[in-house]
């Protein structure tokens, strides 16, 4: 596929997002100006609301142009140190999300291993696992932050703890899976050199689990991006995206917030391509099929 | 145990039923066998009469469930944690994420081979085996026949006397199948290894052997013992000779009587 080939539909989607976006921005931001007019005892042609709508100090939507001004603003114009400093907050998230997943990676994996080798393991820990994410984590959240706190332990810690505790559910099922995924034959080849369990498992299933573990950390980061900043919002936190939002709901400043938001997304994007990249390369080291 | 040593495998009586969801199946029944050091032992018989069963009985990956086996003078656990076969399966088999010499070393890394002895195992296996110069290679770059081959090199790599081969070559097509035919005779003629070979070829196993078993299903037996009258040296034309034609009617025969009453 030529970039053309790739970059068109994508284009194309772009573009139609952001009329639509305007349209909307018109359409929602609207009433405002009719209020002003009428308070004034004015009358307000269409006209001449369209262009108030994309400039308004606190639109129920913002226009794109005043998000992206605003992204602009608190990153490029800002010291990175300021507190105003779209880059300074998404670097708070952006530390207990890779906090969390390096946790929630570690941890889903040896659980895994424990499944995969135990067969008690298999079954009395298996439906704690899936237990736990039926639990809703904005119910579960407040409550981590509340007792780590109570312990002592606030900042980074608990937020990252958030993370891990969603982002080791993929990386469990995606390894209990890729650490079954040997077949038979391969592994009655194993046995024929009385191979050890950890033979075994470093020379076997390891490697054969590899697809199962990237695809799973792709799903993990983004999710552990979400941990963080779910993880921000309970405590009053002062800095982070998490921060953000909140702050921004609690004054109305919807442009903030649209821009948080895009800065979260921006983040995810970044980080589940770097995970995709890892991906391809160690699947070419391992001699997939290009 | 040590009433035959001069027998690498000895079967007595060898049974093996499995326990299945829809009762119990017999795959083997009443197995009297022994293979002598240096024979190369086809087993031939239609499909479900035992022969994958009896090798991985061999192989220590099932357990007979009445009778006796010894391979290499002790059970058949003991002889696989001495690594004292090697084991080709149907399917080649080799790891996709390790290229051919990696593959090969396989066994040499789990047996503890030092990183020189290594290579020059895997140089010598894959020259056995016709593949030197496709070692960097990954399997699926390889063809069926010569990922087949990798997978013989790989059970050759370590010092095990005794090669279990099931059906290594039932994929292939004819014109490949004998070129390697021919190749696994020279090197079992090189490496005096004991050989148990699978296969449902008639001209395969009587080009092959020196001792022939032919097996019947339901219950999986053993209904004749053929002694090849062939000499050790056999180039491919003497599947037109008398004697080898001899010798495959006599096996047909075999194969026929043990399916008369079936079908
Ligand atoms: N693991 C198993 N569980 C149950 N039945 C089996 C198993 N392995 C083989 N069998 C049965 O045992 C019989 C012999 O199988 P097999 O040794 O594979 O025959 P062959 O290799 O001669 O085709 C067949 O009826 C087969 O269905
Ligand atoms: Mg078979």
């Amino acid at each position: 596929m030529t970039m053309r080939e790739k970059f068109l539909p994508v284009l194309s989607i772009v573009l139609a997002i952001v009329a639509i976006w305007y349209v909307a921005a018109v359409y929602l931001n609207a009433p405002f100006e009719r209020d002003t007019a009428a308070r004034a005892g004015t009358t307000i042609t269409f006209s001449e609301i369209v262009p108030k709508t994309m400039f308004q100090e606190r639109p129920v939507l913002p226009a794109p142009h005043q998000v992206i001004a605003e992204i602009w603003d608190t990153t490029v114009n800002k010291p990175i140190t300021s507190k105003r400093s779209l880059v300074y907050h998404a670097w708070i998230t952006l530390s207990a999300t890779l906090v969390g997943f390096g946790i929630g990676t570690v941890l889903g994996i040896l659980l895994a291993i424990g499944i995969v080798h135990n067969r008690a393991m298999d079954r009395s820990l298996m439906p704690w696992v899936i237990a736990s994410q039926t639990i809703p984590i904005l119910a579960i959240a407040p409550m981590i932050i509340v007792v780590l706190n109570a312990i002592g332990i606030s900042g980074l810690l608990p937020k990252a703890l958030i993370s891990t505790y969603l982002s080791f559910f993929p990386i469990v099922v995606g390894m209990v899976k890729g650490l079954r995924s040997p077949e038979q034959i391969q592994l009655d080849l194993m046995h024929t050199y009385n191979a050890s369990s950890a033979q075994t498992f470093w020379k076997l299933r390891w490697p054969a689990s590899m697809p199962y573990l990237f695809t799973s950390l792709k799903v993990a980061i983004a999710i552990s991006l979400v941990g963080a900043i779910v993880g921000e919002l309970p405590t009053g936190a002062v800095a982070g995206l998490g921060a953000r939002l909140l702050a921004g709901s609690y004054y109305g400043q919807t442009v903030q917030i649209w821009s948080a938001l895009f800065m979260a997304a921006a983040l995810a994007a970044v980080l589940v391509v770097i995970v995709g990249a890892a991906h391809t390369a160690v699947l070419k080291r391992m001699g997939a099929r290009p | 145990m040590t009433s035959n040593l001069a027998s690498v495998v000895s079967a007595r009586d060898l049974g093996l039923t499995f326990e299945t969801g829809d009762g119990p199946v017999t795959a083997l029944t009443g197995v009297n066998l022994d293979v002598k050091k240096g024979d190369f032992v086809s087993f031939i018989g239609p499909s479900g009469c035992g022969k994958t069963t009896f090798l991985r009985v061999i192989a220590d990956l099932e357990k007979p469930t009445a009778g006796s086996i010894t391979v290499n003078g002790t059970t058949p656990e003991s002889a696989r944690e001495n690594r004292s076969y090697g084991y080709v399966f149907q399917a080649a088999a080799l790891y996709p994420w390790r290229t051919i010499e990696k593959n090969i070393a396989l066994p040499l890394e789990i047996m503890g081979y030092s990183k020189a002895e290594q290579q020059a195992r895997i140089a010598r296996t894959l020259d056995l085996v016709n593949l030197s110069g496709f070692g960097k290679k990954f399997p699926w770059q390889l063809s069926g026949g010569m990922q087949q081959r990798a997978s013989i090199a790989r059970a050759l790599a370590f010092d095990a006397d005794l090669l279990l081969m099931d059906e290594p070559f039932g994929a292939l097509d004819e014109i490949v199948r004998d070129h390697l035919n021919e190749q696994l005779l020279e090197l079992w003629d090189r490496t005096n290894k004991t050989i148990c070979f699978v296969t449902h070829s008639i001209p395969e196993a009587v080009y092959l052997s020196t001792k022939i078993v032919v097996m019947s299903p339901r219950p999986g037996r053993v209904t004749d013992i053929i002694e090849s009258t062939l000499p050790r040296e056999r180039p491919l034309d003497i599947r037109e000779t008398p004697e080898f034609l001899e010798i495959a009617s006599r096996v047909r025969d075999g194969l026929r009587a043990g399916h008369s009453y079936d079908e």
